[in-house]
Parts: C-alpha cells; sequence; structure tokens
C-alpha cells in the first residue's frame, strides 16, 4: 500500500467532506439504484478513500463508478452521517478527466457529455440534432436510434435549425474562463 | 497578637526531593506572628499530627499553617487534630507544597523560594481566620420516588426495607414502567411480567410506601434533607375507597376505540380503564379526553353500571404538600416512532413496528395473545426483517448516540419470533453488534447459530409497500456492499430510545441538570453515578441514559443506599464554607440594600428575601439572606454584591487580600 | 393579469415542446402572463455539472443575471433539471461571497441572488390554486401515479420543496383537479436521467422498475413534471418494454396538461399528440 495523504486532502479541501466521518454502514449503496452497475459502489469507494492508498484513489478515478453516479442525492439524503457522495463523485469525475485517467468503457457517457457541452459552446443553447451528430462521431455508434429521430421532427420535437442566441460571444467567453 | 504554627512535612521525598523543608520551616520561624515551626518526614502520620496537637497545647497557638500536599487530600485529618487539641478547626489551612510546588518544578533555590512565599501567604490568611462552626440541618426521613418503572420499583422497595418512609409517583394510572410490556427478557428468556408483579404488589402493599398513580410532581421547594414537594392528584374520576376493582365499568363503557397505551395502539381500550389485567392498583380512571360524557355530556354508563357507586365526575386535580428528605429520579425513557423516517414510510405502513410494539405481539397479555400476526390481516409473517440502529447513530435523522439496548433486544426478538414461527424466516439488518454484558455475546451467537437468524451487517435505505408485501433494500457491506432485497411480511424497528418528553420540564421543576438530549445529567459520570448536582436528588434507571434491566435495578439500588446513607443521621453536618451577608446594629442593620442581584445570580436558588421588622411588626428594611442548608460556597453572589454585603466565611475578602499582600509586600 | 418571468430551457424548446405549450396554455387559462427572460442560455445540465463545476454555475449563473436585469423578481422553470440547477447555483453562490464575485466577474454581469425561482406546482400553488377546483370542466377523473424523481425535491435543505421520499404536491393537485392519486413505491427513485443515449440500457432498467411498478398498482397514467423523466419513461418505452418482457402502455403526461385537460383545453392545445406512447383515454375528454 502506497499511502498518500496529499490526494485525500485536496479532495477534503475541494467537497469539505470528512471521509473518516463514514463509518460503512452501506446503506448509500443499498440505495444506489445504479450500485449493480459500479465497479466500486458508493460506500466502497468511501472506505477507499479512508485507507489514503494512493493505488486504491488511482482505481478510482479510472473507476466506472464515478461516470455511472447521476447525482440522484439518494445516497446523501439517507446517509446517518450525511456524507455528501455525489459531491465527491463531482470532484473525482473532474479529476479523472483532467488528468486523462477516463475509464474506457465510460468513454460513451462521457462523449454524450462532451458533445452537449459543445453544442452549448457554439450555439448558446442544445441544439439536439447537433448533439446526436457530435455524439456519433465522437463515438462511432452511428446507427443508434435511427429510427428515432424522424418520429420526433414528426412530432415536432427536434427543430432542424439551431437557436442561436445573441450572447455567444459571452458563452464562449465563459467556457474560455472556466477552462482549466 | 496572633501565635500560629507552621509544619513543613517532607511527604517521604514527594516534597523534599526538590524543595528544601528545613530551610521554609526556617524562614516561616521568621515570619511575624509566628511562634512555632518545624518540619518532619510525614506530618499526616500519628507522630505528626501529636507533634501538631502538642504544638497547639504547650505553645497556646492561636492559628495552624500545614505545608504539605493537596487540601483535598489531608485538610480534614489536619483540622480533626487540631479540634482535638481543642483548637477552632477552621484555624487551620494547608498550603499546597507538593501539586502546586515540588511535583511541577526542579530543584533549585527557585522552588524552595516559592515553597517559602506559599507558606508566607497562608500564614497571613489565617492570621484573619475566624472560628466557625459546622452547620448541622435536620433531615425529614422520607424519600420520594418519581416513577413507578422497575427502576422507581427498586429503589422504593430498597429504601422501604430499610425502614424508612416512601412516597412514589407514578404519572399513570398503573406503575410498572416499560419492563411491564415486556414479552420475555434478555439475557434469560424469562417472562417481564412474571417477575415483575409480584414486586408491584408488594410496593402497593408495603406498609413504608405511599403510592400516588395518576400523579405528578407539581414543584419541589428546599434542600437537601428538606424538600418540600407538591403533588398533583389528577382526577381518577373513580373513588379508590369505593371501587373494589370489578371491572364493569370498562367492559360496558361505549367508548371503545381508543389505542391502547399499553399495547402501543396494536389494541383498543375504553374511556374508563385499567391499562392492562395486572396494573398496581388493579382500579380504573377515567380519560376525560376520551369520554363521551366529558365531551358531549352525555353517557355515565359507568355509573350506571358501577356497583358500588364509585364513580366521581365533578372531582377536579387535588394537590398535596409533603415534607422530604430525599428525592429519587427515575422517569425511564422512551423509543422513537416509526414516523421519523421518511425512507422508512413515515410510518404509514401498518406492519413496520417498533420494537416495543413486537414486545406486545410477543408478549402472552398482548393483543394476539402471543402470537405474532400482522397488525394489517393477522397473518403469520413468513419472513420478517429487524433493523437495528433506527434513529441511533444518526445524527442526520435520529440521535448519535447508541441506544445500547437495541442490539440485545432485536436478537432476543429474532430468536422469539424462531422460537414462534416454526418455518419462518428472520433477517436483522445491523452495523456492530454491541452484546458487552455477562452471557450477553453467548446469547446473540444462540439466536444466529442455533435459532438459524440471518444477520445482515448492512443499513437499511428504503421500504416500500408492494401487494402486501414490504420491500426491503438493504446492502450486505461484507458482499462487497451488494445490494440485497427482501420481500418482508413485517418489519421490526430498534428505534432509538429518547428522554421522556416531560423530562426537561421536570428537570427545570428540581433544578438538576440535564444533558444535551434531555436525559437526567449524573454528578460525575465515574464516581457520582446517581447522585445530580443537587444534593439530595439522586437518580437511577434509564431516565439517565438508555439501559437495560440488570443495570436499571443495580443502579436503583445504589440510589437507595445513597438515600438510607443520608437518613442513617439524624442531622446533616456541612461545612460552613458558605455565603453570609453581613448584619450590623440599628438603625442599619446591614449593608445590604436589597437589590438581590445576588439571588439571581446564585446558581443554586440559595438566596431569599428577608424582611428586618420593627417591634410593631412593620418592615423596615428587605435584605438578601443565604439559606445554609442550600449554598454551596461557590462565591458568584460575593461578585456579584455591589455593597460587598455578602462574603464567603472561610474565603473572605479580608482574608483573600491578606494572602494576596503577602506576596506583594515582599 | 399578473406577470412572471419565465425560463423554458432548451428541452421546451425542442424534444419537449408540449411541456412548454401545455406550460403556457395552462398559464394562459389562469390569466398568468409568462415573460421568457430574453437571450437566456442552456443552464449546462448534467453535462456541465459532471466535467466542470464552475462552468456549470457560470452558465446557470448567466441566466440568473439576464432575468435580474431584464428586472423579473419571480420566474417560473417548469423543467426539473433547470429548477434544480438554477436553484442550487443560486443557493450556493449566496453561500459564498468570494464564488459570486468570481462567477460574476466570469459571466461578465453582477448578480444579486435573490430570484424567486418557481417549479410548475409551486407556480400553480401560488397563483391558481385557489381558483383550481372552479376551473375543472372536465375532472381528471384516473388513477394517477404522480412521479417526482430527483430533481425536484433533492437536495432538500437547499430546495425546500415538499418532503422526502414521498412527496405530495403533485398528488394534491392531481386530486384536485378530479384524477386519484395512488400510493406506490417509486417517487422519488431515479428514471436514469440523462443516460436516455449514452447507456440506454441504464435508462430501460431504471425506468422499467418506475413505469412496472405504477401498472401493477393499476396507475392509468404517470405524471411527471420533468422533460428528462417525461421522454425517459415515454420515448424510451419500447427498451422498457424490452427490459420488462412486457408490453406496458399506460401514458406519461406533464401535470399541466392533465390539469390542462381538467379545466377544458384540448388535447391538441397541450399537445398530447406529441407522445411516443399514446393518450388514449384522451378521447373520453
Ligand atoms: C423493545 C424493548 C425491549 C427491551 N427488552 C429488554 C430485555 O429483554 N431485557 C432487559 O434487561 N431490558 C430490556 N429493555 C430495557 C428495559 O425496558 C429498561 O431497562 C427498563 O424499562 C428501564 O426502567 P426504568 O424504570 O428506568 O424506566 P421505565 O420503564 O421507562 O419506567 C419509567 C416510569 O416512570 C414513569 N414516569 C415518567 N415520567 C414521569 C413523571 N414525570 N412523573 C411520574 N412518573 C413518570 C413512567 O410512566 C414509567 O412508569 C427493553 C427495552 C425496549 C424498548
Ligand atoms: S450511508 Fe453514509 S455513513 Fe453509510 S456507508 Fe454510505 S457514506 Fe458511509
Ligand atoms: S448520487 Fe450517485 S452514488 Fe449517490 S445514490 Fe445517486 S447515483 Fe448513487
Ligand atoms: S364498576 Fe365501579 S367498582 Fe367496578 S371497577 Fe368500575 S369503578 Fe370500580
Ligand atoms: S445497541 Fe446496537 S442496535 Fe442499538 S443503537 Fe447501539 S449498535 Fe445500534
Amino acid at each position: 500500500m502506497i499511502a498518500n495523504q496529499k490526494s485525500i486532502l485536496e479532495l477534503q479541501q475541494h467537497t469539505g467532506v470528512n471521509v473518516n466521518r463514514c463509518y460503512q454502514c452501506g446503506k448509500c449503496s443499498a440505495g444506489c439504484q445504479l450500485a449493480d452497475e459500479m465497479d466500486f459502489p458508493p460506500s466502497m469507494v468511501m472506505h477507499m478513500l479512508q485507507t489514503r492508498d494512493e493505488e486504491l484513489f488511482q482505481q478510482l478515478l479510472n473507476s466506472k463508478t464515478i461516470w455511472l453516479c447521476v447525482s440522484c442525492q439518494n445516497c446523501i439524503e439517507r446517509c446517518p452521517m450525511s456524507i455528501d457522495i455525489p459531491q465527491i463523485m463531482d470532484y473525482l469525475r473532474e479529476k479523472s478527466a483532467g488528468e486523462h485517467k477516463i475509464n474506457h468503457q465510460s468513454r460513451d457517457i462521457v462523449a454524450f457529455h462532451r458533445a452537449f457541452l459543445d453544442s452549448i459552446k457554439y450555439t448558446g443553447r442544445l441544439y439536439e440534432i447537433g448533439l446526436i451528430a457530435g455524439y456519433k462521431t465522437r463515438t462511432f455508434h452511428l446507427t443508434q436510434d435511427v429510427k428515432l429521430a424522424p418520429k420526433m421532427y414528426a412530432k415536432g420535437k427536434l427543430p432542424l435549425v439551431p437557436e442561436m442566441i445573441k450572447g455567444t460571444r459571452n458563452i464562449k467567453g465563459i467556457f474560455s474562463r472556466t477552462k482549466h | 497578637m496572633s501565635k500560629i504554627g507552621v509544619f513543613i512535612c517532607h511527604c517521604g521525598e514527594n516534597i523534599s526531593a526538590t524543595v528544601d523543608c528545613e530551610k521554609v520551616a526556617a524562614e516561616a520561624g521568621k515570619m511575624e506572628g509566628v511562634e512555632f515551626a518545624t518540619d518532619y518526614k510525614y506530618m499526616c502520620s500519628d507522630p505528626g499530627q501529636t507533634l501538631i496537637k502538642n504544638a497547639i497545647k504547650e505553645k497556646g497557638l492561636t492559628g495552624v499553617v500545614v505545608g504539605a500536599c493537596s487540601p483535598r487530600m489531608h485538610e480534614p485529618t489536619f483540622r480533626k487534630a487540631c479540634a482535638e487539641a481543642g483548637l477552632n478547626p477552621y484555624l487551620c489551612e494547608m498550603s499546597n507544597l507538593r501539586e502546586h510546588c515540588s511535583w511541577v518544578h526542579e530543584k533549585n533555590e527557585q522552588t524552595t523560594e516559592k515553597a517559602i512565599d506559599l507558606v508566607k501567604m497562608l500564614v497571613e490568611k489565617v492570621k484573619k481566620n475566624k472560628p466557625l462552626n459546622a452547620i448541622k440541618v435536620p433531615i425529614t426521613k422520607k424519600a420520594l420516588v418519581i416513577g413507578g418503572g422497575i427502576a422507581g420499583i427498586q429503589a422504593a422497595l430498597d429504601i422501604a426495607n430499610a425502614g424508612q418512609q416512601v412516597i412514589m409517583v407514578e404519572k399513570e394510572p398503573s406503575i410498572g414502567g416499560h419492563m411491564s410490556q415486556l414479552s420475555e427478557t434478555f439475557p434469560t428468556l424469562d417472562c417481564s411480567q412474571c417477575i415483575l408483579t409480584p414486586r408491584m404488589v408488594e410496593v402497593a402493599q408495603h406498609p413504608n410506601i405511599t403510592l400516588y398513580t395518576y400523579a405528578e410532581l407539581e414543584h419541589l421547594d428546599g434542600f437537601i434533607g428538606n424538600f418540600k414537594a407538591t403533588i398533583r392528584l389528577k382526577a381518577k374520576s373513580v373513588d379508590y375507597k369505593l371501587c373494589t376493582g370489578c371491572g364493569l365499568c370498562t367492559t360496558k363503557c361505549p367508548s371503545k376505540k381508543i389505542p391502547s397505551e399499553f399495547n402501543e395502539g396494536l389494541g383498543m381500550r375504553t374511556a374508563i380503564y385499567t391499562p392492562f389485567p395486572q396494573a398496581v392498583p388493579n382500579k380504573p380512571v377515567i380519560d376525560r379526553a376520551n369520554c363521551t360524557y366529558y365531551q358531549k355530556g352525555k353517557c355515565k354508563v359507568c355509573e350506571k353500571v358501577c356497583p358500588t357507586g364509585a364513580i366521581q365526575y365533578d372531582l377536579p386535580d387535588q394537590f398535596i404538600t409533603e415534607d422530604i428528605g430525599a428525592v429519587v429520579i427515575a422517569t425511564g425513557f422512551n423509543v422513537l416512532k416509526t414516523d421519523f423516517f421518511p425512507e422508512y414510510g413515515y410510518g404509514k405502513y401498518a406492519d413496520v413496528l417498533t420494537g416495543l410494539q413486537f414486545e406486545r405481539l410477543a408478549s402472552a397479555s398482548g393483543p394476539t395473545l402471543g402470537e405474532i400476526r400482522r397488525p394489517s390481516d393477522g397473518q403469520i409473517p413468513k419472513k420478517i426483517v429487524f433493523i437495528a440502529c433506527s434513529g441511533s447513530r444518526d445524527p442526520a435523522k435520529g440521535i448519535p448516540y447508541c441506544s445500547k439496548i437495541c442490539c440485545m433486544y432485536t436478537a432476543k426478538h429474532a430468536m422469539l419470533y424462531q422460537h414462534k414461527v416454526h418455518d419462518g424466516e428472520s433477517y436483522v439488518f445491523y452495523m456492530d453488534i454491541r452484546a458487552g454484558g455477562k452471557n450477553y455475546e453467548e446469547f446473540v451467537r444462540r439466536a444466529i447459530e442455533d435459532d438459524g437468524v440471518n444477520y445482515i451487517r448492512g443499513r437499511v435505505a428504503r421500504i416500500y409497500e408492494k401487494g402486501g408485501k414490504y420491500i426491503v433494500k438493504g446492502a450486505d457491506t461484507l458482499l462487497g456492499s451488494k445490494p440485497v432485497e427482501i420481500e418482508a411480511d413485517m418489519v421490526v424497528l430498534a428505534t432509538a430510545g429518547v428522554s421522556n418528553p416531560g423530562a426537561e420540564e421536570l428537570a427545570q421543576k428540581m433544578h438538576v441538570s440535564y444533558d444535551a438530549y434531555k436525559f437526567f445529567a449524573e454528578a460525575h459520570p465515574k464516581l457520582k453515578p446517581v447522585e445530580t448536582n443537587t444534593a439530595g436528588i439522586f437518580l437511577c434507571g434509564a431516565c439517565q441514559a438508555p439501559k437495560d434491566i440488570p443495570e436499571t435495578v443495580g443502579m436503583a439500588s445504589g440510589a437507595a443506599a445513597k438515600v438510607i446513607g443520608l437518613f442513617s443521621n439524624s442531622e446533616l453536618t456541612r461545612e460552613p464554607l458558605i455565603a453570609v451577608v453581613n448584619r450590623s446594629a440599628p438603625p442599619v442593620f446591614s449593608t445590604c440594600v436589597g437589590c438581590c442581584m445576588c439571588q439571581t445570580a446564585c446558581p443554586y436558588n440559595a438566596i431569599e428575601r428577608e424582611e428586618i421588622k420593627g417591634r410593631d411588626g412593620s418592615v423596615i428594611k428587605t435584605v438578601a439572606k443565604v439559606n445554609p442548608g442550600l449554598c454551596q460556597g461557590c462565591g458568584t453572589c460575593v461578585a456579584f454584591c455591589r455593597s460587598k454585603a455578602i462574603d464567603m466565611q472561610g474565603f473572605s475578602n479580608e482574608q483573600m487580600f491578606a494572602e494576596v499582600m503577602a506576596l506583594l509586600n515582599e | 393579469m399578473k406577470k412572471l418571468g419565465f425560463y423554458p430551457g432548451c428541452s421546451l424548446k425542442g424534444s419537449s415542446s408540449e411541456y412548454a405549450q401545455s406550460v403556457l396554455a395552462v398559464a394562459k387559462a389562469f390569466d398568468l402572463e409568462l415573460t421568457e427572460i430574453n437571450d437566456w442560455n442552456c443552464c449546462g445540465a448534467t453535462a456541465a455539472h459532471n466535467m466542470n463545476k464552475e462552468l456549470a454555475l457560470s452558465l446557470s449563473a448567466r441566466i440568473l443575471a439576464l432575468a435580474e436585469k431584464q428586472g423579473m423578481t419571480e420566474v417560473v422553470v417548469p423543467c426539473a433539471a433547470c429548477y434544480n440547477r438554477l436553484t442550487v447555483t443560486q443557493h450556493e453562490l449566496n453561500k459564498d461571497e468570494a464564488l459570486k464575485q468570481r462567477v460574476s466577474d466570469i459571466i461578465e454581469m453582477p448578480i444579486s441572488g435573490n430570484l424567486q425561482i418557481l417549479n410548475v406546482m409551486q407556480l400553480i400553488d401560488k397563483y391558481v390554486a385557489d381558483r383550481l377546483e372552479e376551473k375543472v370542466t372536465t375532472p381528471f377523473g384516473h388513477k394517477v401515479a404522480c412521479y417526482y424523481g430527483c430533481l425536484l425535491v433533492r437536495p432538500h435543505n437547499i430546495l425546500q420543496f415538499d418532503r422526502l421520499e414521498d412527496p405530495q404536491s403533485m398528488d394534491i393537485l392531481m386530486k384536485r383537479s378530479g384524477a386519484e392519486p395512488i400510493a406506490w413505491g417509486f417517487k422519488t427513485e431515479c428514471c436514469g436521467a440523462g443516460f436516455s443515449v449514452s447507456r440506454t440500457d441504464v435508462v430501460a432498467k431504471l425506468s422499467g422498475n418506475i413505469v412496472k411498478d405504477a401498472a401493477d398498482r393499476g396507475a392509468e397514467a404517470i405524471i411527471v413534471a420533468c422533460p428528462m423523466c417525461q421522454s425517459n419513461l415515454d420515448m424510451r418505452r419500447p427498451q422498457i418494454n424490452e427490459y420488462l418482457k412486457q408490453k406496458i402502455d399506460i401514458p406519461v403526461l406533464y401535470i399541466t396538461q392533465a390539469i390542462g385537460l381538467a379545466v377544458g383545453l384540448s388535447p391538441k392545445e397541450v399537445g398530447l399528440q406529441k407522445h411516443f406512447v399514446p393518450v388514449e383515454f384522451s378521447e373520453q375528454h
């Protein structure tokens, strides 16, 4: 075990969560609807952090778990110690993306997020056709949902032209100023 | 002219290792007013004490300073020695040369210098000492026990059997407390009622015990040995002198749909009721809030059927006052209901029960006569889930502490269930199993090993009802926190043990402290577990924190022993180190101006107002007066008094100044 | 006529246009005028939240700042996701002055942080409730399962809306519109949220459990107040049915559609034709 206080200290500083307060009751994992899909259920994430083992920390950055968490907040609302797991997940996701440690099986999820943000970046709003096109080029899932789009269009749910806002420069500015 | 004797102790080597004791004695001998000074290896020993006694007699000493260890240790020893030699004991002072000097410094000049200073201060103080006499307070040998659960019962019987009078006040119509609701008790599984009811009867029949049920403490005044209690006797609406307890009224009362407190809402009772068949006293009261006559003005069925004419509708609450010498608080605890957990259904599921409700189901005297049946449809549950720590160890929604009893009763419940439903499956979700106690761990192991109870380590995230089943979603943390889902027929929550709703108000009435969770606070967590911070008021049982029966009973006997000890004297001797308001000749009477700031400042309510009256009975002046029975000598009032009218005996301002000046006038 | 600010959000402009349509129709029926925030942008939704916290805060903050600048004090936000993002953002900014300053610099606009942000239940409660019953002409006489999802009720300490696990506000409004809300087990469980495209399998499972519980208990419709929930439960029904190995065809309506029908709007006016799972019983209205 390679103990690394630093990673945990940083995490605690950013999230305001003292990982030692978790007493491993497992209630978060019991209620998390994604726990089945996760490689490490939320209470396990907490325990891995408690060990201060750098290797386990790296495994978390590289885990499916952090991308599967939907921030539904069920865990924190039920946690007897009010541990803000969603906040920890946010932190680990941002760190994982920043350090290019994204779990390869979770690439689709990340691709979707990135395509989504791209759309906002250029038009200020979500342009659904653009989003799907962007997602498909990032993931090569070219045929996914091909039958859905025409139906959506037919029901008036899919505008063909993106709505551009006037403040697109302002939006681009926001993107560049928050880029780390 | 003062003639002070100074006695420096070596304390073996405890003091002499770093302090030059001979030099201290020699320097003391040179101080003004010191008649005699010497040192000795063990001043507290018999020869040491003789040394002091002889010096007092031979030199005619008017004051003594012993430079030795802590006064906490030996002040009584040396004061007694002085008294034996004919010197008022309060003319003897101790200078702490050990804890305050030799133990905390290196051996060198300055250490000895400091010791000399410490002695000098006390020499100056003792010159101003005045002879004082111990305070004697008479004791009323009658104890008030509040609460008639097993704690109160045990304490009352112990005190009564020692020949002292007891008044027991119980707020419910019957004594017995929670123990009367239990089925069988861990770790031996003996029947709760079978071991409890004989004691309840003993209380009722004991010649030394006066029992007031359906009664509450209204007011408490006074101090140790001399309390005055006002007790409210709630109107029972039944004359107990006439009532024979035949129970006819309770069978005929038309108002039958009132959830029974004794059965935790799992059964119904009438408006005129005795809580349970073995109640003591076994006579009914009318619950006026639910009685048709009181609410609608018409009914009086009970009056018509009562063969002895015992029903009395119009009697109001009565108040009695009693002089008592000591109080034992034994008001017990409570458990949270199932309704406070959003994720366990806000209490809306009929078959999600508290542990106490499960006790009623498992009890032969309960609504199902001891069969485990679902309240919703009367079916026998084939799959049952127990959830430990429900609301305990849960700062977010419940209480942060461990309720201590639930691990054990949950094991008991699962065990009883397996004994009663042979083809049933039971699961216990737990975080830790806390089974510290004689035969406790063995008891839990039996539940797991012999009765096949499934223990799953993890908390339950939520429960919801579907098709008459309760879906319990938990996790098994020993299997990598794998989610576990159980379709249960019944769920029992080991809900947290909490203080009684009325505890805070009662504590304030009696001026005793309570903790953050409104449990009564003991005076010292280790060394004074049955005392409160108010002299003469003791506590026992679950009113101090959740605890099981053996611990409750032990504590109750402990509190009883304290009361019996107190009552073994007819007078109480107290140190005269208390505050006094000065008095002087008319027309001033006292420098006290009667502002009574001290009265509000005193944490022990020891200060009263006194009217000084002239010959004709007219009030000349109102001044403060310290009740010597109540004053604890804390000195808060002295600091508050703006006219310097109040002073501490033995630690007067004059004495304190003398000590300080001794240091400054080098 | 009461005037209120209005933030539709991207979904209501695209895949959930019927939600916008029904919100506006109901507002009109009750004499409320909703004015769209001029030049609003996307709140960033889950994507920004997951990838870059500061970006997420800034995108939402721009919307709040625009509303303030345009003199609005109350803003109606029908999309539960946007409602959540905007409310949480305002809370976080108000909690931390330094952060507020930093974000204000990023968006190049001042922000004071005292907007009233209303979801549709709050809107109806506040401005319509006392007139609801009298306006109901065709009671919504069906058994309904009110589905709240995550974003309306959590985090509870920030949103301060309704109670956890078993919220009631939607049930109460539906009851007053003539429906029979059922007690069920999945009111606030997650539908799979933003995984509709990237992890359709997860959505099929999570939403499937929800739809199944509602159907098992005899619900004739599921009522929602979130475009993400609606599209997961409605548009992904083929995948859901495949996962459940069972064909469930109960429709999923926005609460404003249901109330709209109850107060006499036509199915078309509230956009029922845009659903994937046909809203069959609407014919009886
Ligand atoms: C579900 C459950 C199962 C349990 N099983 C076991 C077991 O198997 N074995 C075991 O050892 N322990 C068991 N216990 C613990 C046991 O119940 C307690 O140890 C015991 O009841 C404590 O006794 P007590 O007299 O201190 O308090 P209580 O039993 O609470 O009695 C207090 C009494 O004081 C009265 N009172 C309260 N306030 C006032 C007032 N202001 N004025 C006058 N009277 C008042 C009450 O009416 C009551 O009669 C169990 C507890 C629970 C909840
Ligand atoms: S619910 Fe809270 S305390 Fe329990 S394991 Fe999860 S984070 Fe830890
Ligand atoms: S917030 Fe994430 S970890 Fe917590 S319960 Fe929801 S999905 Fe699971
Ligand atoms: S009927 Fe009369 S005597 Fe009999 S229990 Fe009732 S009150 Fe007592
Ligand atoms: S005694 Fe056991 S069940 Fe009760 S709170 Fe403590 S650990 Fe939990």
